[in-house]
This record gives structure tokens, sequence and C-alpha cells, in this order.
């Protein structure tokens, strides 16, 4: 009998250690994951910009007016008839040229929502690379290469920006090219610390033992270890995009008509808050301040779930 | 410290080179000069008027008497768009406007960020802190250029209290709102740098130590933790800096200060490259001798750096 029970016991911590074995290593990405899912803000602040972007992409199915038409029955008193309103068709109010500015403002959801996720994607990638090949490489490349980011860190890049919109017109991709040049200096100079630091360990050395060449080494070992910094730095790279654009097309040499963004619109609110259009103003302020909220809030929320000096 | 200083200025020096260049040949590769018109001028008037301004040398010529022009004599050329103008002319109207709003915000973002940060720290879990930490999130969303509209709306449209724009001199009412849009979202950074460096500072060991040997709490932060905790906002002053620069720019655009944000932007829309030039370089080295002093600073305040 008590031979039984202590066979039976046995036989349970058989199966557990069995178990235990089973148990799949906790990833760095599985605790980031976790840690995210408990910051509330963060995540009440993913579904508000995934909302925004969903009424970016498809918000334009449910426009009663297309972004260029103008309501000749209104243009004349836009402050007494073009207010919000579902009669008309209307739900934003139109715009001090009686165009409608639900369709305005989604156009320029879309454009800014994209200058900021283009613009960080190319200074990050961008910047990446740089970071790496220069951290990797060493000894007096890495000398030449990080005095280069150093002064063309002090050169004021708000005007060379302005000068670029200037010199090649003003086109979107012009201002996606701008901003993300602009940026890249930051990423750039993280990535080659995190680059010095991880190249002599050992899986690089084993690497290196075995013969991979050195490019091989960067993008395939090197690289991914980096992608929690990449990360982080990135998600606060969005809203300064955002910010940059919105500053450029504020001053109206960013986005040229009949394309407009969040900072143009915001723009063209305030010459007419004067006449009491006041939704002109308010509406794109609106989105403009509820994404980069989320955006604050999703930056923060990926740095405290990957930084790895609070685990 | 010499030595600093020499170092600083091998590479200041490149750097408003390579400013220079870039923007030389950026302006230079433009389609359309200065001078394209919608009716096109005779050969003989356009060849004349490229001789006056010295445009029908080859380039290198060009930058280089730019460029001596600017060393020896202060001396930024003619506007291309107004005719009787020089950019130094320019310069001088926008400046004076430019360096006092300039200033003001940044001596508000400064004097009320680090205090509130200090508080905001000593009293972490009070309602000051909350208070700092909420600003420190509103002003971070809330850019100037959103901002400074606003601050019209309030102030101008519904409670009429102060002038909605305009210079006049600098007449005190005429800078309220200008600094407030400039200054807070910086203010804002600086609290919240102030904060969580003193929250740092504060948990050290040498001052559980002064604490501990009995010195009243308020000599402990003025004496013992405020200049560690001060360092980062230091290195903080050179972006601030620049973004008063920059800022400006919208300052000048939101409440027509007339400052040479506005002489920039219109230059930028007329292609008038002689003023884009002159104002980029002018910021440019202001920028750059800041970020010096800045370093300057850094390195009396912390003994560990060495030069």
């Amino acid at each position: 009998m008590r031979s039984m029970s202590k066979s039976k016991e046995m036989q349970e911590f058989a199966e557990n250690v069995v178990d235990a074995a089973e148990v799949q290593g906790r990833s760095l990405w599985t605790d980031a994951r976790a840690r995210f899912k408990k910051n509330r803000a963060a995540m009440i602040s993913v579904y508000v910009l995934l909302a925004v972007a969903l009424f970016a992409i498809f918000g334009g199915y449910f426009a009663q007016w297309s972004n260029e038409e103008i309501d000749w029955s209104i243009l004349g008193n836009v402050p007494t008839k073009g207010m919000p309103s579902i009669e008309n068709g209307h739900y934003f109010g139109v715009d001090d040229l009686g165009r409608d500015l639900y369709a305005r403002v989604v156009q320029g959801s879309g454009i800014s929502l994209m200058v900021g996720l283009i613009g960080a994607i190319v200074a990050v990638v961008f910047g990446t690379f740089y970071g790496a090949v220069s951290g990797y490489a060493g000894g007096r490349v890495d000398g030449i290469m990080m005095r280069i980011v150093d002064i063309l860190y002090s050169v004021p890049f708000f005007f060379i920006l302005v000068l670029l919109l200037v010199v090649f017109g003003r086109s979107i991709l012009m201002i996606f090219v701008g901003i993300g040049l602009v940026s890249w200096l930051g990423v750039a100079r993280v990535v080659r610390g995190q680059t010095l630091s991880l190249k002599n360990r050992e899986f690089v050395q084993a690497a290196r033992a075995t013969g991979v060449p050195s490019h091989i080494i960067i993008f395939r070992h090197i690289v991914p270890n980096l992608f929690g910094v990449i990360i982080v730095y990135g998600s606060l790279l969005v809203p300064d995009m955002i910010l940059a654009e919105s500053f450029i097309s504020f001053l109206g040499l960013g986005v040229q008509e009949p394309q407009t963004s969040w900072g143009a619109l915001i723009s063209e609110g305030t010459k007419t808050m004067q006449y009491g259009t006041l939704w002109q103003l308010l509406i794109p302020l609106f989105f403009f301040t509820v994404v980069m909220f989320s955006l604050f809030y999703i930056g923060d929320g990926l740095r405290d779930a990957l930084d790895p000096k609070d685990r | 410290m010499l030595n600093l200083i020499l170092r600083r200025f091998a590479i200041a020096i490149p750097t408003l080179l390579t400013l220079t260049i870039i923007t030389y040949l950026l302006m230079h590769s433009a389609p359309g000069g200065p001078f394209t018109s919608e009716r096109p001028l005779p050969p003989q008037v356009l060849a004349n008027i490229e001789a006056k301004y010295g445009i029908d040398q080859p380039l290198y010529k060009q930058m280089w008497n730019y460029i001596v022009g600017v060393v020896t004599q202060f001396d930024f050329g003619p506007s291309f768009k107004y005719k009787d103008q020089t950019v130094n002319e320019i310069i001088a109207r926008g400046l004076p406007v430019t360096l006092t709003y300039g200033v003001l915000s940044f001596l508000a973002a400064v004097l009320v960020g680090i205090p509130l940060g200090i508080f905001a720290a000593i009293r972490q879990n009070t309602a000051v802190d909350y208070f700092a930490n909420a600003f420190a999130i509103v002003a971070q969303v809330l850019p100037n250029f959103v901002l400074g509209p606003l601050l019209i709306l309030f102030f101008t449209l519904w409670l009429g209290w102060l002038p909605g724009g305009g210079w006049n001199g600098g007449y005190w009412p005429h800078l309220i709102m200008p600094v407030i849009a400039l200054s807070t979202s910086y203010m804002a950074s600086v609290t919240r740098i102030m904060r969580s460096s003193m929250l740092e500072v504060l948990r050290s060991n040498y001052i559980r130590t002064a604490r501990a040997k009995g010195i009243p709490e308020h000599i402990v932060i003025i004496r013992h933790a405020l200049r560690p905790a001060m360092l980062p906002v230091i290195s903080y002053l050179g972006p601030v800096f620049v973004g008063m620069i920059t800022g400006s720019f919208i300052v000048d655009s939101v409440f027509s200060t007339g400052g040479l944000g506005y002489y920039f932007v219109n230059a930028a829309f007329n292609r008038d490259y002689a003023v884009m030039l002159g104002v980029t370089l002018l910021l440019g080295a202001l920028t750059i001798f800041f970020n010096l002093l800045v370093d300057l600073l850094y390195g009396v305040i912390d003994p560990q750096i060495r030069y």
C-alpha cells in the first residue's frame, strides 16, 4: 500500500519533471508583451491610434462630399451655415473655401500618419545601418563616421529642411526624405553605442572565428539583438516626425494644395478663427492632440516594456 | 579648459563651412533663380543683373567671395528680392525682435522649470508632483503652433485682454503670449528632467549620510543635491536654445511679431537665397556658440570632467 502511494508520488513527480522540461523559456518578447499589456494607458492609446488609422483609411467611404468639391450653397456664408451638421452631409462642417472638412480631415490624417510612419522608418533603417557599420568597424572608420554625425548634429536642420523643400519643390516625397534625413543621427548614435558593447560578446566572436563575413555578422547577429532599442527609439520618433511635418506645413512650407495635413488644417483654422468658424481649428486640433497623446503613451509603454534597466 | 575651447572651435569651423557649402549648393541647383519672373527679362538685362549680384562668376568663386565677405566684414551681401536692402539690414531689423522674446522665453523655461522640478521631486506624490507631471504631459502634446492660436483665441478673441499680435516696439502686452507659446513645452521638459534627476540624486548614499549627520533638509537639497542634479538640465539647454530659434518662426507667423522667422519664411517663398543663407548662417553660428557655452558651464559644475 505504502509503496504504491510512494510510487504514485514518484510518478507524479516524474510527470512534473517532464512538464517542467516542456515549459517554454520566456523570451524577451513574451515578457515585454505581457508588461506592455498591463500598461493600461498604453493599451488604450493603441486602440485610439488604431481607430484614427482606420478613420484615415476608410473614413473616405462615409464622406458625402469629396475633398475638392466646393459646396456653392454655403460658400458665401460659411460662419452661419458651414458648421458641422448631419443634415447637409458636412459632418465636420466646411472649410473656408466651402470644401467638406470631414473629407479634408480624412485626407490630412492619412498624410500626417504616413509622414510619421515613413519618416520614422527611413530614419531607423538608415540610422541602424550607419550606426551598426560604424560601431562594428571601430577604429579610424568609426572615428570619421561619428565625427560626421557630430558635425551634422550641430547643423540647424530645420533650415536645411526648408531649403530642401524650397529648392526641390514642395512635394510629399521631399518631406518624407527631408524629415527622415534629419532624424537618423540620433538612431545612429544609439545603435553604434549598443553595437560597441555587443561586438565583443562570445556569440559574435564565435561567428567571426567560424569565418562569417562582417556584413552577415552585422545584419544577422548584431542588428537582431538591437531590435528592442530600435523599436523604442523608433516609436519615440513617430510623434517627432508628425510634429515636424505639421510645423513646416503650419508655416505654409509643407504639403501643397489640394493635399493637406493636420498642420496645414490647423493653420487654415487659425487664419479664420476670428470669424467664428471655430470648428475649422478645433476639429483638426482634436485629431492632432489625441494622436500625439496616444503616441506619447505608447512610446512610454514600449520603453517600460523593453528597457532592460528596469528588469 | 582652453583645450576644450580650441577643440570645440576646431569642430565649429568645419560645421559652419559645411552649412555654407550645403546651403549654397542647394540654392544653386534650384530650378528658376530669384530673377525668373512671369515675363522673361531681356537677356541683356538679365546678364547685367547677374553681373551686379556676382552670380555670373563660377560657383567656387562666388562661394569664396561670399565667405570672405562674411568673415572679414560681416557682410551677407544684398537681398535678391528687395533691391534697395542688404541682408545685413534685414537681419538688423529682425534679430532684436527674435532675441527679445527668445531670451525671455528661455529664461521663463529655465527659471520656472527648475524650481517646479525640484519641488515636484521633494514633495513626491503630492499635489505639486501631480501638477508637474500633468503639466509635462499636456505641454508635450501642445506644441507652440497649437498653443499660439489657442492663446489668441482665449486672451484676444474671447477675453479681449491682450493684443493678438504685432510688436509695437516690444511693449510688454505684446510679449506675453509669444513668450508663453514659445516657452511652455520646454518649461515642461525642463521640469520633467529636473524632477527625475533630483529624485535619483536624493536616493544616493551621500545624501543619506548628510541627513544622518542631522543637516536640515533644505540645506541638504541646496548644498548637496542641487549641483549634481542640475547636470542633465544643463545638457538639455542646447536643445532648448535650438527650440527657441526654430520656434521663433512660428511666433512670427502666429503673432506677426516681425522677427527673423518672418523674413526667413518670406525669403523661402520668394526664393530670396541671400536672405535665407544669411539667416541660416547667423542662427547656425549662434547655436554652435551657445552649445560651446553650455559645455563650459557643464565643466564648471561637474568637477569630474577634466578637459
